[in-house]
């Protein structure tokens, strides 16, 4: 058995197999385009993918192919060099410029989430994207991008997506849907509109704008609404208390040397949070001798649940969410501002007054930032904090909306509620979003949807919603169609395509484009008409192509606006609402989900198996609670809770959280969709129904424990460091005392102790740092390495066995008491050992050190002993116990990395540190003669990281920004004291924390501490572990 | 030489009991040996034993079959526990062959005489148990069917193996050791072979024994050539004794996984194969010489020398532990010293205590005379011991890789059916293989039980 | 009793011993040649192709430049199959009505691919680049042979790993001068002195590392 690249692997379809006979991942895409409308491939479609499945339990045909191999063992085992296969090559007809098989093309595109853009370079491969990496010119990206934008990709591949245009759910070609829709419009071209009502996401697209005001123009009747379930209704709200307009607030944080969040998780949530992880990370990078960078910033997080902002927080207070606003009330009374709070014995008195100084200290180098899940008043209160603080026009920013059509969407949506009610609806256009699902509960979305003679859906999956309406259309991907899209600073970005629909989906524009019937059908057209239309003045051409080129048009960033607080802001704030928490009762928190969003996201396999940044958690959502309300209810890890709110209840695994506030829980949304492709299906609980129209994101509820369990599958199940050194942390006074401080935790043996001859390295010498005091935990890089390696998902059973495959983990360690301990973060990705352990024990060689220090994996050689993997003392070796490839879906191998090699099952695999970049850029180099440069090769796990924590390059040249960061005196070696001479170093972490809080004590060693507490940290943690893996002890 | 060492033994008889029963002669010996291979049918006991071997047997050929096609996720290796069931089961087959070399060869060079009785099934157990121990190393690689890789040959890959790696030891020490056991126990077999070729009744036996018997005619110049064939053997397998489970040990005290670094490891295993061997040479004896009544040959005087041997090693393995055990801490490496405490108080804690009792506990019974003089409670020890065998391989395997040096990384490793299924099968092959040696071989050296008979001694002068 | 055996048996279960010792060795050899055979490897056996092109018309006859239809050689990984159109830059003209070149013309009418049966197919875990081995000066000929003298094209070389490792670990033995990379009748007066001179000037570093081809 030989590896394969995605080849056509045996399976049944012979018509196909013909059609696809031996078109190798470089010829591969143009057969496609001859298979994607040939009926043989609709057929084949319907034919794989008939009922759910979950994602890896093998499907039928999975057994055939298996069936296959194993035939084929004994012919292998006996020839053992297998004969090549005649494959056929198809050039193309007429060769299109610019494209060259085997050189990759990039484009300007976007990632749109929540409405906003994120600038994304998308590689094309011949046609077929095959990663998403950020774009420098692009202000929220500034070249990086966070886990989704990545993992958007998968999406565009996605077998399940919906692939056709249907009325009640019965097929139908598109022009169907042409003629119903002229059909509609004369009717409502008479009328005036009437009974048309539209209902949108959040709209930043300028276009579709423009549409959707000339539609309302031709219709005057008509009324569009927009819902999206993770919107900015408090902001929105709180500006038009505090200032009485419409603004947006922004901040910018590498002026801010305090941050103090109110409930805000500014790291891993909100359209700005590549940009702000980027301005933190920066002022977290201390470097020693460097007055520049001598100083970092300090930040206070006050929240109910742990967020990879609080993870990162040198000062964390845990308070119920709903005690937030007390917090901020406080806050703004200690700075003398009317807080209508009389200064009173709160628990964190001390902790506030320390904070206030602090504040006071850093006047207008400081950020008060208010959580998106808070009301209005927390948002209200911190505009006034910061203003008083002069924090405005220094970190804090107010411009005009970039939303085209700012509304508080709650009260959007019910309007269209009671206007459907009061029958006052005919047609309703849904284009996108999942309101079936989404809608709070209240509101009873799914009933009243029925009351509409003609609903259309326009979706990219045919979900809980497009099974309510009476028309359902395909959606295209982002990366298939022609739109724009505004950034959170209000930057557009023209999307163009990366490829012709796959299943030929529609965008808004062109199922807009027919009810308003003059002017151009396709996207295209239409996007191009708009900017055609903004840009009489100057040379169209020009301004197009230089936009599209660049994914971002000029000069449209939101305009600034200088805005006047109200004074009697204080008295339109609602009065301090006090819950009386029963015996009982707690605060039932509800968050979008750090992968899965607002489920929008629940087919993706990548984001169901990335681990959530601090419960590692992967293919479930669960009840997150503190170990003492765990205690108090009798429930472990797995233990199924039911959650009673406002008459709704909802039951979910019990996951223990330290960290957590006490009387509260925390559900994520997205989760237990029921309309949903094989991936997302039966996975999770659905958090919706607790969402009132009123608290979308709080409730009151009880919580009893049910006597039922459900495996919760961790990544890590063990959060202590048992003492050992392994993230190295200290705070900055430390630092400035003993910059080399990591050297008190190690003995490294002395050089030459080897018995094997030393390797010489005279060329290059890869390596590479990881800033701990940068990493925020966001997973990103573990995402982007998936989508770069073609790394394989495994699935939940596997994941409870500990056979994920990811390439490069982000390890998570608590410190500290169980209750409330801190969190460190550690990417490990291969160490690529000067001395590596795997290398010598490996019977066949597969896995060998290369003459530049790459610990080379050589799959095809390896026959899977598995030694490697037990000699590696860093364990990021991973094994295809089973053959987790996808080796039959077409579109999955539409989007893998023809440089990487598929894995097949019974072969090990690893981080590679990209060698197949490694291995072009060499090629190029020398091509022209020149060595390469520092920077030229980047990892797609250092490409990806929003903080810029990872740098990669050439040892031996002492200039390069490895090498320079090699030589701070924060770089240790993980485990250096093994003799490995790993070639991945890390720089310790840094924490700030404020000495009138903590005194500096911590001079005994830093983390990785000799600290009890991490030991009773780890056994809550520890019993978990027993508790999952005992289950399964059974089995045997 | 038969003649000294008539003597020798008759002298030993006076002190230690007989190691054959008196009021034997040539006729009676071959006769009671002879006799079981060579009547009509087997005893049902034998159907009985053989049936279930070989259903077993089928057992294992499926999980063969369903690994083959599924790949070896149907186990319960993990990551980080890379190494399971296959080469736990390894070790211990391994160890359990270990018996038969030593006491063919060794005992022979020491001229212990009350080995002949027992020598020729326990290099029969061996054989089968290394057949046993070969099947597993092969099937836990991911490519089977590639497995030959592993052996230096001109490829056209113009690529050698790793000659670093312990493995490909293993696969010289494994192989090496396999063939030597044969062929010296073939080389033991042939005059017995002749002897049944001339015995046996009808046409087949006689062609069959006859060309295993490679026209042996029992002539000066063949019982010469025979005597130093035999002798150059042992001598040529008196290593592999020790190499051989050395380097099995070497696996793992080679690699870094505190637990395994370890430089006792070789001695340690040694010993312990001696041990399991041992035990389970007396497992099958005691049983047959029951059922075979050859109570008269495998003498207690054998029961108890093996028991000797047993209790020996086994304080041996302590010890072992005990270095174990107290290197882990003075050494003062964290890594090893959690990996101990693990030992004791981790979630494998009773698999651990279980093997202490196992393997130190329970031996020192063996102290008294009384006990070793009683064929049943050496049955139970025996038994015993080979599970604690077993449990030690599986502590080594398991606890040490389920918590090795990242805490971010640790696991638990729980076998599925298949890994039982495969273990469980391999008991068949075992099995089955045995039933069949014991229904057409002399499961005791004719020729060699006549040479301690007194009348060996006159027929020397006679010559 | 009688004897079971005659004589000549000790001759046959000799015969038997040694003849097994041989046979073992035998069936070793014989399957490595047999990894190595043409059959395994498809070296030296010509393909039949959609349309019957022969390289020795083109190259040799009519003297056009690799370069010319295989445009992609000097820059990427692949030497690139010409698409239709370059087929089509003369044959619009030339033989436009022979029926050999039906296939051609159809598939530039109907914008259908030609497809042509894949003569030099590594195996998806190998990574070959043209282009450098191109720039670093190893000659067409050098890897795929005297491809003007063949009507339809076969590959000439085993394309097993040591083949291919042979020359990255003495490159010196196949290098040739840039200039000469494409022509096919080049010989080196003195392979032996020119080969060194030139691993030096074109900055060969023989490099036979895993990496370098598996990914």
């Amino acid at each position: 058995m030989s590896e394969h690249k995605g080849k056509d692997p045996s399976y049944d379809l012979q018509v196909l197999r013909e059609r696809v006979a031996g078109t190798t991942g470089r010829e591969y895409w143009r057969s496609l385009e001859q298979l994607a409308d040939s009926e043989e491939f609709q057929r084949f479609l319907k034919a794989e993918f008939p009922a759910p499945l979950a994602v890896l339990d093998t499907p039928v045909s999975r057994r055939g192919f298996l069936r296959v191999m194993g035939a084929s063992l004994a012919l292998a085992g006996l020839g053992g060099c297998t004969r090549q296969p005649t494959e056929k090559i198809v050039p193309y007809v007429k060769q299109p410029e610019l494209v060259v098989p085997g050189e990759p093309l990039y484009f300007a595109s976007a990632f749109v989430l929540g409405g906003y853009a994120t600038g994304v370079l998308v590689e094309s491969h011949l046609g077929r994207p095959t990663k998403i990496e950020g774009n420098l010119e692009h202000p929220s990206s500034r070249g990086a991008t966070d886990s989704l934008a990545q993992a958007s990709l998968l999406d565009l591949y996605d077998p399940d997506r919906s692939q056709v245009v249907s009325l009640a759910g019965e097929i139908r070609p598109w022009s169907a849907f042409v003629d119903a829709m002229t059909a509609e419009t004369k009717e409502l071209v008479r009328t005036g509109g009437k009974g048309l009502r539209i209902l949108t996401e959040t709209v930043t697209s300028p276009t579709l704008a423009a549409q959707l005001r000339e539609l309302q123009v031709r219709y005057p009747k008509a009324r569009w609404y927009q819902y999206e379930p993770i919107n900015e209704d408090s902001a929105r709200r709180a500006a038009v208390i505090a200032f009485g307009e419409n603004v947006d607030t922004r901040y910018a944080l590498e002026n801010a040397d305090v941050i103090v969040t109110l409930d805000a998780d500014f790291l891993g949530h909100g359209p700005a949070r590549v940009r702000l992880a980027r301005e933190f990370a920066d002022r977290r990078r201390v470097v020693a001798n460097d007055a520049a960078r001598a100083d970092m910033n300090r930040l206070y997080a006050i929240e109910p649940t742990l967020s990879m902002t609080g993870a990162k927080a040198d000062h964390r207070l845990r308070l119920a969410a709903g005690d937030v606003e007390a917090f901020a009330r406080h806050l703004a009374v200690r700075l003398g501002l009317p807080g209508g709070m009389d200064s009173h014995e709160a628990s964190y008195r001390d902790w506030l007054g320390a904070l206030v100084r602090d504040l006071k200290a850093h006047r207008g180098r400081s950020a008060v930032i208010p959580g998106a899940f808070q009301p209005p008043a927390v948002h209200v209160l911190a505009h006034a904090v910061n203003r008083a603080l002069g924090n405005v026009g220094s970190t804090v920013f107010y411009s005009e909306p970039v939303v085209a059509e700012p509304v508080v969407q709650m009260e959007s949506l019910s309007r269209l509620v009671a206007e459907i009610n009061a029958e006052q609806v005919s047609t309703l256009l849904i284009l996108g979003g999942n309101p079936r699902q989404s809608a709070p509960a209240d509101l009873a979305f799914a009933t009243v949807l029925a009351k509409v003679k003609t609903t259309v859906h326009l979706a990219a999956d045919f979900d809980e919603t497009s099974q309510a309406c009476t028309w359902h259309v395909a959606q295209a991907h982002t990366l298939e169609s022609w739109s724009d899209a505004r950034s959170e600073d209000g930057t557009v970005t023209i999307i163009q395509p990366l490829v012709e629909p796959l299943y030929d989906g529609k965008t808004a524009h062109e199922v807009l484009a027919l009810l308003l019937e003059s002017g151009p059908m396709s996207s295209y057209d239409i996007v191009r008409a708009y900017w055609r239309s903004r840009n009489e003045q100057q040379d169209f051409e020009v301004f197009w192509r230089k936009s599209v080129h660049d994914g971002v048009v000029a000069g449209t960033a939101a305009r600034a606006r200088e805005v006047a607080l109200n004074d009697d802001w204080q008295s339109r704030i609602a009065p301090l609402s006090t819950y009386a928490a029963g015996e009982r009762s707690v605060e039932v928190d509800i968050r979008p989900d750090a992968h899965i969003y607002d489920g929008r996201f629940a087919n993706n396999a990548w984001l169901q198996e990335l681990p959530k940044p601090v419960t590692l958690l992967t293919w479930d959502n669960a009840v997150c609670l503190s170990p003492v309300l765990a205690a108090e209810l009798g429930a472990e890890n797995g233990r199924v809770v039911e959650l009673t709110a406002g008459g709704k209840t909802v039951r979910g695994p019990a996951w223990i959280l330290p960290g957590q506030a006490e009387r509260t829980v925390t559900v994520t949304l997205g989760y237990g969709r029921w309309k949903v492709g094989r991936v997302g299906k039966k996975v999770g609980f659905n958090a919706y129904p607790l969402r009132t129209e009123r608290s979308p994101w709080r409730a009151i509820g009880e919580i009893r424990v049910v006597d039922e369990t459900h495996e919760l599958a961790t990544t890590q199940s063990h959060g202590s460091m048992e003492g050992r050194h392994l993230v190295r942390e200290g705070s900055l006074e430390r630092f400035r005392k003993k910059p080399d401080f990591v050297r008190d935790f190690e003995h490294i043996p002395t050089e030459g102790t080897s018995m094997f001859p030393e390797h010489p390295y005279e060329g290059y010498a890869w390596g590479m740092v990881i800033d701990l005091a940068a990493c925020i935990g966001c997973n990103a890089c573990t995402i982007a390495c998936q989508a770069e390696n073609n790394i394989a998902v495994v699935g939940k059973e596997q994941v409870l066995n500990g056979r994920e495959m990811h390439w490069i983990r982000v390890d998570r360690y608590f410190e500290g008491s169980l209750d409330d301990p801190s969190v460190l973060h550690q990417p490990v990705p291969c160490m690529h050992c000067e001395n590596a352990p795997c290398e010598v024990v490996c019977p066949v060689n597969a896995t060998v050190h290369d003459d530049e220090g790459l610990n080379a994996m050589v799959y095809n050689r390896c026959v899977g002993t598995r030694y490697c993997a037990n000699n590696c003392p860093y364990k990021v070796r991973r094994y295809n116990f089973l053959l987790y490839s996808d080796w039959e879906t077409e579109q999955l191998k539409l989007g893998r990395n023809p440089d990487v090699t598929v894995r097949s099952r019974g072969v090990m695999e690893k981080c590679t540190y990209c060698t197949q970049r490694i291995n072009q850029a060499r090629i190029e180099s020398k091509r022209e003669e020149r060595s390469i440069r520092d920077g030229e090769i980047e990892t797609a796990c250092q490409q990806a990281c929003p903080a810029e924590a990872i740098s990669f390059g050439d040892l031996n040249d002492a200039a390069s920004r490895v090498s320079r960061a090699r030589n701070d005196p924060r770089n240790y070696s993980l485990l250096g004291e093994l003799g490995t001479k790993p070639r991945t170093t890390y720089l310790a972490a840094l924490r700030n924390p404020n000495p009138e809080i903590t005194p500096e004590a911590d001079d005994h060693g830093g983390r990785g501490g000799h600290g009890e507490h991490s030991h009773d940290a780890s056994h809550g943690v520890e019993h978990s572990h027993d508790a999952s893996h005992g289950v399964k002890t059974d089995h045997g | 030489m038969a003649a000294r060492s008539g003597r020798d033994d008759s002298t030993e008889t006076s002190q230690q009991g007989p190691i054959i029963a008196p009021g034997h002669s040539f006729e009676t010996v071959t006769d009671r040996i002879a006799g079981i291979v060579l009547r009509r049918h087997a005893p049902v006991g034998w159907w009985v034993g053989f049936l279930i071997g070989f259903a077993l047997l089928q057992l294992m050929l499926v999980s063969i079959g369903w690994l083959l096609i599924k790949g070896t996720g149907i186990w319960g290796v993990n990551n980080p526990v890379g190494w399971g069931f296959a080469i736990i089961n390894f070790v211990w087959w391994i160890g359990i062959g270990h018996a038969g070399t030593l006491i063919s060869a060794i005992l022979l060079l020491l001229r212990q005489k009350w080995r002949t009785s027992i020598n020729r099934f326990a290099e029969a157990m061996t054989l089968f148990a290394v057949a046993c121990a070969g099947i597993f190393p092969l099937l836990h690689v991911g490519r089977p069917w590639l497995g030959y890789w592993l052996f230096p040959y001109p490829n056209t890959m113009g690529m050698w193996p790793n000659f670093r790696s312990p493995l490909i030891w293993d696969v010289f020490a494994v192989s090496t050791y396999a063939t030597v056991s044969l062929l010296f126990w073939f080389i033991g077999l042939i005059p017995d072979f002749a002897t049944l070729r001339d015995r046996s009744r009808n046409r087949a036996g006689q062609m069959i024994y006859g060309m295993l018997a490679m026209g042996w005619r029992g002539s000066a110049r063949h019982w010469h050539r025979y005597e130093t064939a035999y002798l150059l053997l042992a001598g040529l397998s008196t290593p592999l004794v020790v190499s051989v489970h050395t380097i099995v040990s070497f696996d793992f005290a080679t690699s870094l996984v505190p637990g395994w670094h370890a430089t006792i490891f070789p001695p340690y295993f040694v010993a312990g194969a001696i041990f399991a061997g041992f035990a389970m040479v007396l497992v099958l004896a005691i049983p047959l010489r029951k059922f075979y009544d050859l109570e008269d040959f495998v003498t207690l005087r054998h029961l108890d020398n093996m028991a000797r041997v047993m209790l020996a090693t086994g304080l041996f393995v302590c010890y072992g532990y005990m270095t174990e055990a107290f290197m882990a801490f003075y050494g003062a490496n964290p890594y090893e010293g959690y990996m101990m405490l693990n030992r004791f108080v981790g979630p494998y804690a009773p698999l651990y205590w279980a093997l202490i009792f196992c393997n130190a506990v329970s031996i020192q019974a063996l102290w008294f005379e009384r006990v070793r003089a009683t064929p049943a409670a050496l049955f139970v020890i025996a038994i015993i011991v080979s599970i604690g065998m077993w449990l030690e391989r599986f502590v080594i395997v398991v606890t040490s890789l389920h918590r090795d040096y990242l805490p971010s990384s640790w696991g638990m490793y729980a076998p599925t059916v298949w890994d039982w299924g495969l273990f469980i099968g391999t008991m068949g092959l075992f099995m089955s293989l045995l039933f069949l040696f014991i229904r057409f071989m002399p499961m005791i050296s004719i020729f060699e039980m006549r040479t301690l008979l007194p009348e060996a001694d006159v027929e020397e002068h006679e010559d | 009793m009688a004897q079971v055996f005659k004589p000549s048996a000790n001759t046959y279960a000799r015969l038997s011993i040694f003849g097994a010792l041989f046979a073992v060795v035998g069936i070793l050899f014989a399957f490595a040649g047999f990894n190595r055979s043409d059959y395994m490897t498809q070296a030296r056996v010509a393909r039949q192709q959609p349309v019957p092109f022969s390289h020795r018309h083109h190259v040799n006859g009519l003297g056009i430049d690799c370069r010319y239809c295989h445009t992609s050689v000097e820059r990427t990984a692949n030497a690139g199959i010409p698409a239709t159109e370059i087929c089509m830059n003369c044959h619009a003209q030339i033989w436009k009505d022979s029926p050999t070149l039906d296939p051609v013309r159809a598939s530039f009418a109907s914008d259908r691919s030609i497809e042509w049966v894949k003569v030099h197919d590594l195996p998806d875990y190998v990574y070959f680049n043209h282009s450098i081995h191109v720039a670093k000066g190893i000659g067409c000929v050098s890897c795929h042979g005297r491809v003007d003298h063949m009507n339809l094209t076969w590959q000439e070389s085993s394309l097993q790993m040591e083949w291919c490792v042979s020359c990255h670990r003495n490159p010196e033995l196949h290098v040739r001068p840039r200039s000469e990379v494409f022509n096919m009748d080049w010989a080196p007066e003195d392979q032996a002195t020119l080969g060194p001179k030139l691993v030096a000037e074109h900055g060969i570093e023989s490099r036979d590392d895993c990496t370098v081809c598996h990914r």
